[in-house]
């Protein structure tokens, strides 16, 4: 797929004002035939049961007028920026700021997520949307494990938050188990899952990988749809117990943390406690993908994404290295999902569709894949992006995918584009042509 | 048996639509070599987009079911095709050259657009339609009442796959623009050193992809009589699992898991539980990918170091 056709309008690129007024007039004209039925003309089911419809030219005209104006400014701003693909020369003080940025920005984020709580303490807002936030990260750096580090495109792994997710809330409302019993029951739930889907992918490369798992991840919650008995259906699953530090419970009666402390009860108490735990458990996960990166596997996950064909001609065992890429992933992705369980209080099979599977993704992706400051950060932006058209419900996944789209188009290798491999020679290593002469080693 | 041949019938006509649908991301696939996630949307708006233009003729006092019908028929394939040039040229264009995962993910953000488009400037609830085309056969009357019905809508959207399929094949193997469609899919680079314009032919695929899709949708329509702005999702999946189990890149291939794909849905439904007629078409092809990685007409990919 090395295809490097011909692009001669690439090289003479036509400029001038004429040819940006001829564009923009094509694309008003695509833009009108595109949209005069879809927004010219609006269907209702009427009270008859028939249907009905009125026009809406007004709305035509405004958008197609919208097309017109927008085309001509990106294409006087293309001029204006020149091709896309130059490589911009950045100024030398700049590049060392930016280096110079690029090492404390991590250290400087994990202290300001510490004093999250100190300083946002009266808006329970921030603190609720911080601890969202933290959910995503922790997903993102747990499915980095499977997509940036193994190279293996997961398109389920909203399947493995909801096995967790379930784990706890039915473990706890059957059998009265405790959060702390039931966070490692669900990330080994989860990671069985995980290998269980793991072993019929493990001959399937790229594409049909991706169709699989997300096959898998629709199974999954259908089954949770349909097995009414066990789940409750459509319905969820209810009245999930909170968490409990360590046995204390958080909340105003006599054997809570409260009033063991003396200090007056606030619902607040239970938010920083959830902050804290999940910004400990995104730390783990952190800091676990971190530690495994150095050792024989993480370097074998490493391997496996640049190329498969040479891990296995190195005799690095590939369905080892798989399984244990989707069962890690898989574990992070369970514990979240019972945080995400004892967080919510009630949970139900709408909260683990299709689309929570591709945000992660385009989090992981758009972090750089691999990179794990990048994926927190586009955690932050992507579902800080999400809270601002909070108001705008109906847009808001009509405006996340014209993001992602142009995102992709900008940035393609993610916001921090790196995937630098863990290890590399130092220098060029000069081999005597005695070692690789035919027939000797 | 009575009962199975009912369900066959039944099978399929919906096997044809999902062929149809199938065909559209077997063809990407094959020149492009992505994953088009935005194809089954681009599905949903041709079934909007032939819901509101036959509405509109309706109303404007045209009578004549046939006329109304090839009138649709052209009005959402020329407008859904023209979608597919668009998402091609906005979302998918900028980003050939770049690496794999990117295009996928411009359009998984190109579906969720189209979705959200559509629920936006046609709202969320379902738009029903009356059966348009009515009457049937009775093949065959059963013993306990049961009989065997062939309705014309059945007829018709069988028959429309076939004409729209000899169509396809007319056009993949005897013109010009299928001869360079198949010279993509061998080799981008030799194919534009020998002439063939690359960029239009890619176009030109998801054109007709989307055309394709517009056809499938109207069928939807007529077969169902309903549209709403996720059917595209489900119908999607199911397409694209069609593709891969017959084999991504090709193109009977994709006629045939669509068919296998409608079939093992309906008989699922019919002898074991409609709930999980659709755990039971993904399970199928994570089994049939497991013992044949390549699909069922799917050439086995050689792997060059």
């Amino acid at each position: 797929m090395s295809a490097t056709s011909a692009r001669p309008s690439h090289a003479a690129q036509p400029s001038g004002g004429a040819f940006i007024l001829k564009k923009a007039l094509i694309s008003a004209l695509v833009a009108l035939v595109l949209f005069s039925l879809m927004i010219g003309v609006r269907t209702e089911a009427g009270p008859q049961g028939g249907l009905i419809y009125w026009t809406r030219f007004g709305d035509l005209a405004a958008l197609v007028a919208t097309v017109f104006g927008g085309s001509i400014i990106v294409e006087l701003l293309r001029q204006w920026w020149g091709p896309i693909d130059k490589d911009s020369l950045v100024p030398k003080p700049v590049q060392s700021a930016m280096s110079f940025a690029g090492r404390w920005l991590a250290p400087a984020l994990l202290v300001f997520a510490f004093l999250v709580p100190v300083i946002f303490y009266d808006q329970r807002y921030i603190l609720d949307l911080s601890i969202l936030v933290l959910t995503y990260v922790m997903l993102g750096w747990g499915l980095n494990v499977v997509v940036g580090l193994a190279g293996l495109l997961d398109l389920g792994y909203v399947a493995f938050y909801a096995v967790g997710a379930y784990s706890y809330a039915l473990l706890a409302t059957n059998f009265g188990l405790s959060f702390w019993v039931c966070l490692p029951l669900a990330g080994i739930l989860a990671a069985f899952w995980g290998v269980l889907l793991g072993f019929p992918v493990l001959r399937l490369r790229g594409d049909y990988l991706a169709i699989v798992t997300l096959a898998f991840g629709e199974i999954i919650r259908l089954v949770i749809i349909n097995w009414q008995s066990l789940t409750g259906g459509p319905n969820g699953v209810s009245g999930i117990p909170r968490p409990t530090m360590f046995g204390i419970p958080l909340d105003n009666s006599d054997s809570g943390l409260a009033a063991r402390l003396g200090i007056e009860f606030s619902p607040t108490h239970r938010l920083v406690f959830l902050f804290y735990l999940i910004l400990a458990m995104a730390l783990l996960t952190n800091w676990v993908t971190i530690r495994l990166r150095r050792l024989p596997i993480g370097r074998a996950w490493e391997a496996l994404r640049e190329d498969e064909v040479a891990c296995r001609a190195l005799g690095i065992n590939t369905t080892t290295t798989k399984l244990t890429a989707f069962a890690t992933g898989a574990m992070f992705g369970g514990f979240a999902g019972a945080f995400f369980a004892t967080r919510q209080g009630f949970i139900s099979p709408e909260s683990f569709t299709f689309q929570e599977s591709a945000l992660v993704l385009a989090i992981v992706v758009l972090g750089g894949m691999g990179s794990q400051l990048g994926v927190a950060l586009s955690a932050l932006t992507m579902i800080g992006g999400f809270e601002l058209f909070r108001g705008f419900d109906q847009y808001r996944m009509l405006v996340f995918g014209i993001a992602m789209v142009l995102l992709m188009i900008w940035r393609p290798r993610g916001l921090i584009g790196h995937r630098a491999p863990t290890v590399f020679l130092e220098r060029n290593q000069a081999i005597s042509s005695d070692l690789v002469k035919e027939g000797h080693g | 048996m009575d009962y199975f041949a009912q369900q066959l019938i039944n099978g399929l006509v919906l096997g044809s639509i999902y062929g149809l649908i199938a065909i559209g991301y077997t063809m990407v696939y094959g020149i492009v070599g992505m994953i088009n996630f935005a194809h089954g949307d681009i599905f949903m708006i041709g079934g909007f987009i032939a819901l509101i233009s036959f509405l509109v003729l309706v109303s404007l006092g045209l009578t004549a079911i046939p006329l109304i019908l090839l009138i649709v028929l052209l009005v959402s394939m020329a407008i859904t095709a023209l979608y597919g040039w668009t998402i091609e040229r906005i979302a998918y264009r900028p980003l050939r050259h770049s690496f794999r995962l990117a295009p996928m993910l411009s359009a998984i953000g190109m579906s969720f657009v189209l979705t959200n488009f559509s629920q936006v400037s046609q709202g969320a609830r379902v738009k029903p339609v009356p059966p348009i085309i009515t009457g049937g056969y009775t093949l065959h009357e059963g013993s306990q009442g049961f009989a065997v019905q062939l309705s014309n809508i059945q007829i018709m959207v069988v028959l429309a796959t076939i004409v729209v399929l000899a169509l396809f094949t007319w056009l993949v193997s005897r013109t010009r623009l299928g001869r360079d469609m198949r010279a993509c899919e061998q080799d981008q680079t030799m194919a534009a050193l020998l002439g063939v314009d690359v960029d239009r032919t890619i176009s030109m695929t998801f054109v007709i992809g989307a055309a394709l899709a517009a056809v499938a949708g109207m069928m939807y329509l007529l077969y169902y009589g309903l549209v709403d702005f996720f059917m595209g999702f489900v119908a999607g999946i199911k397409a694209f699992t069609a593709a891969v189990l017959g084999g991504i890149g090709s193109l009977p291939g994709a006629m045939l898991g669509g068919l296998a794909i409608g079939l093992i849905e309906t008989f699922w439904s019919a002898y074991f539980s409609v709930e999980y007629k659709d755990v039971a078409a993904f399970s199928i092809l994570i089994v049939v990918l497991i013992f044949m990685p390549t699909g069922l007409l799917g050439r086995p990919e050689v792997e060059k170091v």
